[in-house]
């Protein structure tokens, strides 16, 4: 099933990097793991005697218990590996330390750092393949594809069947801190690449300075005009230090423009959806009852996580040009 | 070999102010003693051949990290100096952003020292401010009796635009020339890179260009003000060029160099995230580095220096956050500049050098350098070979550093000889010592 995939690469480190065909590769390699996750006992051999390692240099729940969630469910062995209380905390510098981890034979890194481009640059310091789970305010593809993994699943809905294979129609707004967020601009490449058309709202102090090439419909600070034509809105987590930052005047200001209220939600078309990375402020950019409304995705948005890494992980390490791992009861669903 | 010795460059072109022509140079007792177009060789004299060659002043750098004293694991005085000869220069100024800072007449003879015996002469500047903290002003008077012809706090802008003023004021008087690394703190504050459509795709935080067109317009204020005469270091937006023109047409006593890594390369070189690429100020658009190129067409440019900033490598194997800014330049100079204005033809080769010799040297005062080659100048030449394609190989560097942003790359033209005060340093592209 996997012999279609458009060349096998080594890391993932960028959406930018990747082609419409290889997106929707990757979304439906993700589609079979779902089902595995859906299993009573979801786990597969596929990658027994691989190691996985986390390595993250800023804190994450979520992320990091999703790729180690991801890599259990296939059988590899896992390592992690975080900044507090080692090697690099006595002033070891990032080459050493995952030069030092690559010399264990680990295959996959999953890096996570503060400065843009760090996955980069490990990337050529390391044989391991690396997976970037969150770079700066640079990219988080696998994030990207959990969120069209998560609004193919909307449309499937919709129409009532299996998944599309792309987004093409789906109108999506992407609201808040667009200028400091890798969310945001992996969605933006990853939405428009499989066909979304893609609206930014936010105010110009949180705008990204030039939006030249950004494949996007439209930017604006006007929330409210959009509300009743979006298929999904998509929020993102307000950081509350750029308040210190001169960035905004208050949290209130912002909820007031940018957050999406139970008022505002009900507005929302029929069948449009609100998904959020996480973790959420609630009161700022999402009414605590629109979070827990049905038109919230926030924890399908989770579950996906996990078939999706499971789908990354598989593919960048599928041995080259050899037959499939073999995956049970994956095959079978995939020739139906 | 001393510098005693004869030599005869043979067999290339003399470049002056008016273009080039054929002729040979006999050197002799560190001056030039002779350029004729077909010399004879006296016994004993050192052959150095010049064919298909540019024979032009040795070259003068305004701007030099040396690093020495303080980070001599990135560079010191002499590997530097040796950088610089094999770059074709024959004088540089050394930047005071040391540790310690340049800033008091003791560390200026200590550097003095420390350069005796370097490959080329090394001026020093000093800085503005003690340690360069932007608080109290250097002993300006102190340091101009001791030669310091050059002031600046490089690596960063005199904030405070007050305590300019009280600088250009006291200064006036003393023949001295303030430089400024002009970039405002406030809007220039934690960019890694130029802000513009690179910096917003690949999230890295952005330094605008507005960040050095805000301080160059407010010290051209304080120029009109003082009229004590200021250089700016390392112009690199268009809107700076257009702020230098007016100021050029009110005749303003101001002066302004660029580098060639800003007249050669994008802000799209950091989609690698390579800190190589890292500088101060950042890499700027591709409109802006035709608007340098221009501007050295134009004659608004004075020199061209390099900012030769060595850092180690583990410094710059870090991410961007954490590397620092700055590149090697000695070296490619040259040819990096030859590439960008003479082969792509916007200057003649006669232009080109004279923004790397003659008017650097008048600037930094040197006027042992710079040329012109006639008969009893002092002996400072660079035999340049403009057709020698040469790779670019970061580890052969003479700096004790390796991050230079061209390694890999293929660069037109190459020094072959260097001569400092009539000493061949360096001999078909080998430095001597």
């Amino acid at each position: 099933m996997t012999s279609a995939l458009v060349g096998v690469r080594r890391h993932l480190l960028s959406i930018a990097d990747l082609k419409r065909d290889e997106l929707i590769e990757l979304l439906a390699l993700a589609d079979s793991f779902a089902e595995v996750v859906d299993r009573p006992i979801p786990k597969v051999p596929t990658l027994r005697g691989r190691t996985v390692a986390t390595l993250f240099f800023e804190a994450s729940t979520r992320t990091r218990l999703s790729f180690e969630t991801a890599a259990k469910r296939l059988s590899a062995d896992t390592m992690s590996f975080s900044v507090s209380g080692s090697s690099m905390a006595k002033g070891e510098s990032l080459r050493d330390t995952v030069e030092t981890l690559d010399a264990m034979g680990i295959d996959v890194m999953v890096v996570r750092h503060h400065s843009a481009g760090a996955p980069h640059q490990v990337a050529r310091w390391v044989r391991a393949a690396v997976v970037n789970a969150g770079d700066g305010q640079h990219e988080h593809p696998t994030q990207a594809l959990l969120d069209c993994f998560t609004l193919r699943e909307v449309l499937a809905e919709r129409a009532g069947g299996r998944p599309p294979e792309d987004l093409c129609g789906l109108k999506v707004a992407i609201v808040g801190d667009v200028r400091h967020s890798r969310v945001a601009r992996s969605d933006v490449l990853a939405l428009s690449a499989l066909g979304a058309e893609v609206h930014l709202v936010a105010p110009a102090t949180l705008m990204p300075c030039s939006l030249e090439g950004w494949p996007i419909v439209g930017a604006g600070a006007e929330l409210d005009a959009l509300v009743g034509e979006m298929d999904a809105i998509y929020l993102l987590r307000l950081q509350l230090e750029r308040m210190s930052a001169g960035l905004l005047p208050s949290l209130r200001e912002y909820a007031t423009r940018f957050g999406l209220s139970t008022e505002r939600a009900m507005r929302m078309k029929e069948g449009a959806v609100v998904l959020h990375p996480g973790p959420m402020n609630r009161g700022v950019e999402i009414d605590a009852a629109v979070a827990s409304s049905e038109r919230a995705r926030v924890t399908r948005q989770v579950r996906n996580g996990v078939a999706v890494r499971m789908a990354v992980l598989f593919h960048l390490l599928e041995p080259a040009g050899g037959a499939p791992a073999p995956l049970e009861g994956l095959a079978d669903r995939a020739e139906r | 070999m001393s510098a005693g010795g004869s030599v005869v460059i043979r067999g290339g072109e003399v470049v002056d102010a008016t273009g080039v022509h054929r002729a040979d140079v006999l050197v002799g007792a560190g001056i030039v003693q002779v350029v004729e177009e077909s010399l004879g060789v006296p016994p004993g004299a050192l052959v150095l051949d010049a064919g298909g060659c540019l024979v032009a002043p040795a070259l003068v750098d305004l701007h030099t990290h040396l690093r020495e004293p303080g980070a001599e694991q990135a560079e010191t005085i002499e590997s530097g100096s040796r950088a610089a000869a094999l770059g074709g220069y024959s004088a540089v100024v050394a930047m005071p952003n040391t540790t310690p800072a340049i800033d008091c007449a003791s560390v200026v003879r200590d550097v003095r020292a420390l350069a005796h015996g370097a490959l080329v002469d090394v001026a020093v500047a000093a800085a503005i401010t003690v340690g360069r903290a932007g608080e109290r002003l250097v002993p300006f008077a102190e340091l101009a009796e001791l030669g310091v012809r050059l002031f600046t706090d490089d690596g960063a802008g005199v904030q405070d635009a007050g305590l300019l003023r009280r600088a250009l004021e006291y200064a006036g008087d003393l023949g001295v020339v303030l430089a400024e690394h002009c970039e405002d703190a406030s809007l220039a504050k934690g960019g890694l890179m130029h802000e513009g459509a690179w910096s917003s795709r690949l999230g890295v935080p952005g330094q605008p260009a507005l960040a050095e067109e805000v301080m160059l317009s407010r010290d051209l204020a304080l120029v009109r003000l003082t009229g004590t005469p200021m250089h700016f270091l390392h112009l690199s937006t268009a809107g700076s060029i257009r702020l230098l023109a007016e100021a050029r047409a009110e005749g303003l006593p101001v002066t302004a160099e660029v580098t060639p890594h800003h007249l050669s390369l994008t802000d799209a070189e950091l989609s690698s995230f390579d800190a190589v690429f890292k500088v101060n100020p950042p890499l700027r658009s591709e409109g802006d580095v035709a608007a340098l190129r221009r501007a050295c067409a134009d004659g608004l440019i004075d020199a061209i220096a390099t900012d030769h900033a060595p850092h180690p490598r583990e410094a710059k194997e870090a991410p961007l956050e954490d590397a620092p800014p700055g590149m090697l330049g000695l070296e490619t100079a040259l040819s990096v500049a030859w590439g960008a204005l003479v082969e792509s033809g916007l200057i003649s080769a006669a232009r080109l050098f004279s923004l790397f010799t003659v008017q650097p040297a008048r600037i930094a005062g040197l006027g042992a350098h710079g040329g012109p080659i006639a008969a009893g100048r002092p002996a400072q030449l660079c035999v340049f070979d403009p057709a020698e394609r040469v790779l670019v190989e970061p580890e052969r560097s003479a700096s004790r550093s390796a991050n230079t942003p061209f390694g890999g790359r293929w660069l037109t033209g190459k020094v072959r000889h260097t001569l400092v005060h009539g000493e061949p340093v360096v001999i078909d592209g080998k430095a001597q010592r």
